[in-house]
């Protein structure tokens, strides 16, 4: 009953499989009022050079003292100089990476788990609708996206923030329409000088053309607008094969083995986060699962 | 008893009852901590034994639901005593490792993590069902992809002397699990009790040494036999037992059966099973600072995923409920363990009952899936 994955986890450095690696603070990006994006660089420079990731994956941030906290990365996979992490404080170990300065070091473990299939998404118009801070691990692939714009169809980003004050990455926007990504936005309040779309993201699919036989979705966000993300894409007749989820669960390895995201028989930190639809959908409307 | 050349591989010998301490002063003698059953505080535990005196001789234990005595009946035998909450699960796995140790020197974290050596443990008196469990440890911790520095430098050191059970307690289901009540196989040394003897069979070539000059006889045709018949009595006294034809698809088809809520209710979420549990392998990693703030600990200790926390992340609780905790556990154990690892993570040893405050017991609570199964 366990569908294939078609993504499979990168080599990880087996040398190092609960030890993190340090790296340091090269500069600090405020984002939003509560997300700072993290450029870490890799105090052994020869880990740095070494060190590849792939759109979607993962890294676990480790900060002495308080913990892991595992973070998707949300730079581009063909920039070796840095790595970016798009940091919400909310817990323990995201409010101590708040108080970081750059120059400070932090510690790192990954990448971890599987990717986007950028490879086999080539030739097909491309739906990535996401929320809140679901929007980093899928910068990495609009990345990917715009240096190899030619061996897509029609891309599309359809993206909902709580407030527009929470609207992430809006600088680059024009930079990515330029591209010829159309980039949708919505938030879920208004305010006076907003004009632009007011509600959850996937209340909007129906402003959308779907070509059911060549579009794939891409989906990262609350389980909530996942869930609906999913029920509207398959209105539409989008296949189970051809929907991407990346799920999110509490992580303290990274590598399938503590046992805490576990999702059925996947763990998520190495089976996941990203899932073809089809496998995991036979767990994805059990309750509390 | 004349013999005392090397026995070979896969045969079965005789020895008198006390070469067993011969045997365990060699493996001290080689550096192992030999570890076995012996009585603390009224129960039975696993720590580290001198030789036979420390074995609880004459003893049984007795256990149901929610019962453990250790109750002295004044046999002979050293290895009646059916174990109590303890597991090998604690030197392979232990409860709290520490992963790395750091320091605050001009600002900057170093590793200060101590030299430590990994101790070479001697398991005396592992159960059948227990080796199953060991051996499903090794499919979680030794995988290809993930090869655990802890688990496996404890693990290749290991010597285990298994210990076929005769009489098996009142919670005990192994045969159900088809993992017991005799050991066939990933040992050094099995060990069958006999009234005035015991059966070696003979697993490895660090055993085939360490026998070296202890005067044995081959197993002859009768003892043999004798102990046939008294591994199959024990496998026909098993005090639960489990229908597992239908399993993992029984508890997969019905993760939305009424009668999680019901066993959620009784459930108290205390952890107990999954402490006790052989094969359960999660883990949580804690940091343990200093006051001063210069000086962490990062640690790895048991989790359990009836923890309230175990499941809890940024956006709120995956499993909040008692329900969805226990559902969890039993259709990872009996369920999706089997599509993670090619096995159920349940080997019948019935600690999990034995120890449940609540007197949950999954030998009763799977049929109820059955029964009602829609």
């Amino acid at each position: 009953m366990v569908a294939q994955l078609t993504t499979r986890p990168a080599a990880i450095n087996t040398e190092h499989l609960l030890e993190p690696q340090w790296a340091e603070v090269t500069s600090i990006t405020k984002e939003i009022n509560d997300v700072s994006t993290y450029w870490l660089k890799f105090t052994d420079p020869a880990i740095q050079k070494a060190y590849t990731f792939q759109p979607g994956q993962f890294n676990m941030l480790y900060m002495p003292g308080f913990g892991e906290s595992a973070i998707s990365i949300c730079s581009d996979p063909n920039d070796h100089s840095k790595i970016g992490h798009s940091v919400r404080f909310v817990g323990n170990v995201t409010n101590a990476i708040g108080r970081l300065k750059v120059g400070d070091v932090i510690g790192l473990r990954g990448p971890f788990g599987t990717y986007w299939p950028m490879k086999e998404l080539e030739g097909k118009d491309v739906f990535i609708s996401c929320g809140g801070i679901g929007l980093p691990p899928l910068r990495p692939a609009i990345y990917h996206i715009l240096r190899n714009r030619e061996k897509y169809g029609k891309v599309t980003l359809l993206y909902g923030a709580r407030t527009p004050a929470d609207l992430m990455y809006t600088n680059e926007f024009d930079d990515w329409r330029k591209a010829n990504i159309d980039v949708q936005v919505t938030v879920d309040r208004g305010d006076s000088s907003w004009t632009g779309r007011v509600g959850v993201v996937p209340m909007w699919f129906y402003q959308f053309r779907f070509d059911s036989r060549k579009t794939a979705v891409l989906t990262c966000g609350p389980e909530i607008m996942i869930h609906f993300v999913i029920y509207e894409a398959l209105a539409r007749r989008i296949p189970l094969e051809s929907i991407f989820v990346s799920m999110e669960r509490n992580m303290k390895c990274g590598q399938g083995s503590c046992g805490h995201c576990q999702l059925g028989p996947y763990f998520i930190c190495k089976d996941g986060p990203v899932f073809r639809f089809d496998a995991i959908q036979p767990f994805f409307n059990v309750e509390e699962f | 008893m004349a013999n005392n050349h090397q026995p070979e591989i896969g045969s079965t010998i005789v020895i008198e009852k006390v070469a067993l301490n011969a045997i365990l002063s060699r493996l001290r003698e080689k550096g192992y901590e030999t570890i076995g059953p012996r009585i603390k505080n009224d129960t039975l535990i696993y720590a580290p034994i001198e030789g036979m005196d420390d074995l609880p001789r004459g003893y049984i234990s007795e256990q149901e639901a929610a019962y453990f005595r250790l109750t002295y009946t004044g046999h002979s035998r050293y290895f009646d005593a059916i174990p109590g909450a303890q597991s090998w699960k604690q030197f392979l796995f232990p409860p709290k490792t520490e992963i790395f140790a750091l320091r605050k020197a001009n600002d900057r974290w170093e590793a200060s993590t101590p030299e430590t050596k990994t101790p070479a443990y001697a398991f005396i008196g592992v159960r059948a069902c227990e080796l199953a469990a060991i051996e499903i440890q090794d499919k979680a911790f030794l995988r290809s992809d993930f090869n655990d520095p802890i688990y496996r430098a404890r693990r290749e050191r290991v010597f285990i002397l298994t210990v076929d059970c005769m009489y098996p307690a009142g919670t005990c289901f192994c045969v159900s699990m088809g993992t017991g009540p005799r050991a066939k196989d990933g040992f050094d040394l099995s060990l069958t009790e006999l009234e005035d003897v015991f059966l070696l069979t003979i697993g490895s070539e660090v055993a085939r040494n360490l026998l070296d000059g202890i005067p044995f006889e081959l197993a002859s045709a009768f003892l043999l036999r004798n102990a046939d018949q008294g591994l199959e009595r024990a496998a026909s006294q098993m005090g639960r037992k489990l229908d597992t034809s239908n399993l993992p698809d029984l508890i997969l088809n019905n993760l939305d059966h009424p009668h999680w809520q019901e066993v959620g209710a009784r459930c108290l979420s205390c952890t107990n099973c999954t402490q006790v549990c052989p094969t359960c392998f999660c883990w949580d990693a804690t940091d343990e600072m200093s006051l001063d703030g210069k000086e962490t600990h990062r640690e790895r200790v048991w989790d359990s995923c009836f923890n309230p926390g175990y499941s809890y992340q940024a956006g709120g609780n995956t499993r909040p409920t008692i329900r969805s905790r226990y559902r969890q556990w039993l259709s990872h154990k009996l369920g999706t363990w089997k599509q993670q690892y090619g096995t159920l993570g349940c080997v019948g040893c019935g600690r999990c009952i034995t120890w449940c405050p609540a007197e949950i017991d999954l030998t009763k609570e799977i049929p109820m899936l059955q029964e009602e199964a829609r």
